[in-house]
């Protein structure tokens, strides 16, 4: 078997084997770096000596063997008495020898809870979910996000004291905390495929795949969660983002806009199976924002050329998402629909609104809408200082430099 | 995010403190380095050489570069090191350089600037 397929087959493996682990012995934080090491044990023994006959009976063999090590150390075996006391669930005595047992779902989905647990911070949470559910080690992560990996370790290694400190447990979170505590796993995940989809081409070679990585775990979520709209709006709107990666950069790195993209370059099969989905949740489920936005990015995806687009449409759509999840962020979205079907002065107007929001106000995006409408306007010299102005109030190097070419083509006029 | 906190100071300010104000300073300094480097927050930092050992490379007159030795600017305070620091917010990392010693005793100033990132949305 080639590495690849080996790591693939031990991402796969990480939290079912770390759900075991957890579920025998009841402690995240010491099962969390016996499972580390026991797949770091793998990705170099399993290459060289091939892929053992029961892979994950293997995993949790060695990862149970580097648990009782550490506890074989004298100060660990205190904590573990303290701990033990403290902390096993009472079925972890009377469970079935737990790697006899078929990969459990739940597992998956108590570590996604635990991971995305509100004691952490958003960059915590992000990281121990990478870590812990995703199979990535934490120089990968570290590469990942460009940070060093003592800086990483030591993230998560908070990331998990605080989880232990919160007294969180692995088990499901009650019906009445539910919706908010998928939420935030949701919003990890769409996070993480974020950071990856955004990182531009050159770099990208050194980066682990976090869109990739986002899009495994939201399809593993989904196994988990068929019944949830939210999930598989999710997943929909991962796959039709996705699907532009080829046509989204220029041959430099430069960032290609939606109305520039050649359409021919789109990942058909991602574009297909994200409407697929998108589209056979909302006749069951009450719409949510990740079903909306994954409608509204089937609805670009249909139009066979950016004239086609169907905006009244997608005017329609941002209306039920400015309901469902009201935000100034959809809004300045919503206002570049508006301009499509009304005409730029009407989409100015509603980014008019905005001006006096906190969360927008000054933001490189809002200033980015208003010089494209002003530039659909006519408005040369306007759409130029809004181009500058957002040029400047970017952090990203490719939108700067995008935005200064647009700048730059308005001058040059 | 990642922020770049920029140390700017009067050279030499130390060799005129006692022993133990330089010994309380360095504490703090790391107080705040241990604090960053536990909360995973800590990217990296460099403290840099006496300004008058610097050069400064510049554009000649005809065309071409010149170097000349000293700073580029000639100010009261120079540029002194730096600190990088990822967190969640540019609120916190204005908190952490409030916090440096430099600030808290007078000694010079820190400014905090976004570093700018190689990814970008779709507009």
């Amino acid at each position: 078997m080639t590495s690849p397929a080996i790591e693939d087959l031990l991402r796969t493996f990480a939290p079912q084997v770390l759900g075991v682990l957890v579920r025998r012995h009841g402690q995240f934080y010491a099962c969390e770096d016996a499972v580390q090491e026991a797949l770091l044990a793998a990705a170099v023994q399993w290459p060289a000596q091939g892929v053992p006959d029961h892979p994950r009976s293997w995993l949790v063999t060695v990862a149970t063997r580097r648990l009782t090590d550490e506890w074989r150390s004298e100060h660990a075996r205190r904590e573990r008495e303290v701990a033990v006391a403290v902390r096993q669930p009472a079925y972890a005595a009377v469970a079935p020898p737990a790697d006899e047992e078929p990969p459990s779902g739940d597992d998956t989905l108590r570590l996604l809870f635990l991971c995305c647990h509100p004691a952490l911070p958003v960059s915590g949470q992000v990281a121990l979910t990478l870590r812990a559910v995703g199979g990535l080690s934490t120089a990968e992560i570290a590469r990942a996000y460009l940070v060093p990996e003592a800086t990483m370790s030591q993230r998560i290694r908070r990331a998990k004291q605080r989880i232990e400190a919160a007294g969180a447990r692995f088990t499901l979170p009650s019906p009445a905390d539910r919706d908010e505590r998928l939420a935030s796993v949701l919003r990890v995940l769409y996070l993480i495929f974020n950071e990856g989809y955004t990182a531009s081409s050159g770099e990208a070679l050194h980066r682990a795949d976090l869109t990739a990585d986002a899009i495994r775990l939201a399809r593993e979520l989904r196994r988990v969660l068929p019944d949830d709209g939210e999930v598989a709006g999710l997943l929909a709107l991962m796959l039709l983002t996705d699907a532009h990666r080829a046509a989204r950069t220029g041959p430099a790195g430069e960032l290609v806009p939606l109305a520039e993209q050649d359409r021919s370059r789109w990942d058909r099969d991602a574009v297909a199976e994200g409407v697929a989905l998108v589209t056979e949740a909302l006749t069951w489920s009450a719409p949510g924002p990740y079903q909306v936005q994954a409608a509204i990015a089937a609805v670009h995806a249909e139009a066979p050329t950016a004239e086609d687009t169907d905006w009244r449409q997608i005017v329609a759509l941002y209306r039920v998402l400015a309901r469902v999840a009201p935000n100034p962020m959809v809004t300045l979205n919503q206002a570049v629909a508006v301009a499509m079907v009304d005409g730029p002065r009407a989409g100015l107007a509603l980014l008019a609104t905005l001006d006096a929001d906190d969360r927008t106000a000054g933001h490189h995006r809002l200033a980015a809408v208003r010089a494209h409408l002003l530039d659909l306007a006519g408005d040369r010299a306007e759409a130029r200082a809004a181009y500058l102005a957002a040029a400047r109030a970017t952090t990203s190097l490719p939108e700067r430099r995008h935005l200064e070419v647009r700048a730059a083509r308005l001058a040059g006029r | 995010m990642k922020y770049m906190l920029l140390i700017w100071n009067r050279p030499g300010f130390v060799e005129e403190l006692s022993e133990a104000e330089r010994t309380a300073i360095f504490g703090e300094v790391d107080e705040i380095m241990k604090e960053l480097t536990e909360s995973g927050e800590l990217v990296g930092g460099e403290a840099l050489a006496h300004p008058s050992q610097a050069r400064t490379a510049r554009p000649a007159a005809g065309g071409g570069a010149e170097i000349t030795d000293g700073p580029f600017m000639e100010s009261k305070e120079q540029f002194a090191g730096y600190l990088t620091v990822d967190c969640e917010t540019l609120e916190r990392a204005a908190e952490i350089a409030a916090r440096w010693p430099d600030v808290r005793h007078g000694f010079g100033v820190l400014e905090v600037r976004a570093v700018m990132e190689q990814a970008g949305t779709e507009m």
